[in-house]
């Protein structure tokens, strides 16, 4: 709980933040250490099984090529400065892998060029390079000496890197005899306390066990504001991007998609996967429906009943969140519309509208409108669950379920705020913990967070 | 012209951090979890050795007719044990270490380097056993001993080039591992090393002259030139003194060239693509 608020503190007077509000300019100065300069990059997928050598001459008789080629990266471009902390966000599958790859030198481009200036530390996947049969501090020295060390260079940095990973006791014994956490923590304590000048993770983020976590997150404050020391960041999570970088960029269907501002990145990004949900969602429902099948929910009373966003999918506390229902109910008497709101951050039903509320003055098939204000919000992801309901036979006063609009019916939708990510659900605006009347040993003092600034107008 | 010198200064540096790296390692776990451990490097080829006496010396009652014959003997077979143990670990070492090619980026020749490396630290061991048998023996040594480290550094040359253009091959088919296999007792039994060339070529006709056609193999060269300058250039034949031709022992060398050229044209060819392919 201290924890929580002391982070949001330190996002409060983080430097880098103010540093962020003067522009990207501070790093425009600095030299460029790493130039990818329209990268090309495809592979030679085997569709047909060529793996002996009878269907080797097979195909060659026949003139087929036996492979298809897949282009992965198209016509890369991007400079990062020397004091970056750059990071690198995509969907799966869209080529982030393979330009880190590329970046590091272990895949070579078919077209274009990649020049690194500095030593380039990579930590691409975990362990780089551990033998388990050999103990931890000669894995240490082995690592170190395929990174470019020496020896005397890795015995100045050893204490250092053993101290980050905790593994004082266990420096003598097989690395085998390692838990998968403990190995996983000392090849990331190499890879960042090793002296390069560029840093390239991929996805190490949710390395280790929380205080490491802890400790991994204060490595990177420090080390974005190292003016010398550059960082190369792959990552799924949206928070460490807005945390850490200085800049983004996004790559889509092996091309860049959006570069610079790192929230406009991080908001195009979460954009990106709500669409794709979107659309996959619509397929799976057009698919049920051919085949007959009902989504999970609904049933043959009710085949369709689906909760969509009309507004866009991001939004801010100051927004109104507009969004419809699609239904199909066909059965005469009366029905109810029910929705609720879950977090699925924090988790939990924020809101419900309660069973009677909306009654429909439709049967067939409609689409009717609903809107919510976020006002009262901070920022959060939540999704809506819309179910359909019929008085109940047994006692009017409830109601029974007839199909709810779950999984893929549902629809979500982001609160982002600009400044700061508070982890509580509800804002300052609508609900205050104050003394008790008449309690006399508190004092209150001026409320100040970053992100009642943008609400509390005092 | 400074700046040119100190790159490839540092690039040097960075490829012999890595190569003492590597080799140490391999070293260290050659004989992980035995309980001998390094005394292996010295027990093998003795074995080896035990078992070749007593077949080919004692039962087939072969022998260049002198008493220094046990020695040659262990010296042709520690020699080849080299370039076999060599090339089949350097033939491995690239798909071996895929796991790092994979992650890391350094200069991938080095991995077979250290592949041939490791074994030249076992054939120095053995060479020392050879030396001690030596003495024992009674060999009286000639001032051709200081022709033998040029001999053993094209053996090593050879056995390198071998594992690049191997280890290359591997990674794309791993049949190679199986032909190399057969290739390599081929070229065992068509090298004097456990008979003496004088058993097939005192038999006369065209056997003696196509007898004498195996030391043209770079390798029966290397290796004859090191049992005939180490112990015994009385009985030794070598190219040098079995053909009468000044330009007839440029062929192995030429071969050895050669060799070494097209292992690190096909090697330097392929590396880039090795983490991709694996």
């Amino acid at each position: 709980m201290s924890e929580q608020t002391n982070q949001t503190a330190a996002s409060i007077v983080d430097p880098r933040l103010a540093k962020h509000e003067s522009g990207e300019l501070a790093y425009t100065a600095a030299p460029v250490v790493l130039k990818v300069d329209h990268v090309n990059k495809y592979f030679k997928l085997p569709t047909e099984q060529a793996t002996g050598l009878k269907q080797a001459f097979i195909n060659w008789t026949k003139g087929i090529k036996g492979y298809k080629k897949q282009e992965v990266l198209k016509d890369i471009s991007f400079e990062v400065h020397q004091g970056e902390f750059f990071g690198i966000v995509g969907r799966n599958g869209g080529g982030k892998s393979t330009l880190l790859k590329i970046i590091s030198q272990i895949y070579y481009p078919n077209k274009g060029s990649v020049s690194v200036t500095g030593k380039l530390v990579p930590f691409i996947e975990l362990g780089v390079g551990f033998n388990p049969e050999l103990t931890g501090r000669e894995n240490v020295y082995l690592n170190g000496c395929l990174l470019g060390f020496t020896h005397d260079e890795i015995d100045a940095m050893y204490d250092d890197i053993v101290s980050f990973a905790e593994l004082e006791e266990f420096m003598d014994q097989k690395l085998k005899n390692y838990s998968s956490g403990m190995q996983v923590r000392l090849a990331f304590s190499v890879a960042i306390k090793a002296q390069g000048d560029i840093l390239v993770l991929d996805e190490v983020l949710a390395v280790g066990d929380e205080a490491f976590q802890r400790k991994c997150d204060n490595f990177f404050r420090e080390v974005s504001k190292d003016p010398t020391k550059t960082v190369i960041l792959v990552t799924h999570d949206m928070g460490s991007v807005k945390k850490y970088c200085t800049r983004a960029m996004m790559i889509k269907d092996g091309e860049v998609a959006v570069i610079g501002d790192k929230e406009s990145v991080a908001d195009q990004y979460t954009l990106v996967n709500l669409e794709a949900e979107k659309k996959d969602n619509e397929r799976k429902a057009k698919e049920a429906v051919a085949k007959g099948e009902y989504p999970e929910g609904l049933n043959e009373r009710c085949p369709l009943l689906r909760t969509y966003a009309v507004s866009k999918p991001i939004l801010t506390s100051d927004d109104v969140f507009e969004f419809a229902v699609e239904y199909q109910y066909d059965e005469p008497g009366d029905f109810y519309l029910a929705i609720s709101m879950n977090d699925i951050r924090r988790g939990g039903i924020t809101y419900d509208t309660g069973a009677k509320v909306f009654k429909m003055k439709q049967h067939g098939h409609h689409t009717v409108r609903f809107q919510v204000p976020l006002t009262l919000f901070n920022s959060g992801e939540f999704k809506l669950f819309t179910s359909l309901r019929t008085p109940s036979s047994t006692n009017p006063d409830f109601t029974d379920m007839v199909a709810v609009a779950t999984g893929d019916n549902a629809c979500s939708f982001v609160i982002r705020n600009d400044k700061g990510d508070p982890y509580a659900l509800l804002n300052h605006d609508y609900i205050r913990i104050t003394p008790a009347d008449g309690e006399q040993n508190v004092e209150m003092q001026t409320f100040s967070d970053s992100f009642s600034d943008k609400f509390h107008k005092e | 012209m400074n700046t040119v010198k100190r790159r490839i200064q540092d690039r040097y540096r960075y490829a012999m951090v890595v190569l003492r790296g590597l080799v140490k390692t391999d070293f260290k776990l050659r004989y992980q979890g035995s309980f001998l451990g390094v005394a292996w490097s010295v027990l093998k080829p003795l074995m080896l050795f035990a078992v070749m006496y007593v077949v080919f010396a004692k039962f087939l009652r072969m022998s260049d007719g002198t008493p220094t014959y046990p020695v040659v003997l262990l010296l042709g077979i520690c020699s080849w044990n080299f370039v076999a143990e060599a090339t089949s670990i350097g033939l491995r070492s690239i798909v071996d270490r895929g796991d790092l090619l994979r992650k890391i980026h350094f200069p991938n020749y080095i991995v077979v380097v250290s592949a041939t490396m490791g074994s030249m630290i076992s054939l120095g061991i053995n060479y020392v056993v050879v030396l001690i048998f030596a003495l024992f023996n009674r060999v009286h040594f000639t001032w051709r001993v200081i022709l033998v480290p040029f001999s053993v550094l094209q053996l090593w040359i050879l056995a390198l080039a071998l594992a690049l253009i191997f280890s290359t091959m591997y990674a794309y088919f791993r049949d190679i591992a199986h032909i190399w296999e057969v290739l390599q007792q081929m070229i065992f039994y068509g090298m004097p090393i456990i008979y003496p060339l004088s058993y097939v070529t005192d038999k006369g006709g065209i056997y003696a002259k196509l007898a004498r056609l195996e030391l043209l193999n770079p390798i029966a060269q290397s290796i004859q030139d090191i049992r005939h300058n180490f112990i015994a250039p009385e009985t030794q034949p070598t190219v040098w003194n079995q053909f009468g031709s000044w330009w007839v022992p440029l062929i192995p060398l030429g071969l050895t060239v050669a060799l070494i050229w097209i292992g690190v044209h096909v090697f330097r060819q392929n590396s880039r693509k090795f983490a991709e392919v694996m």
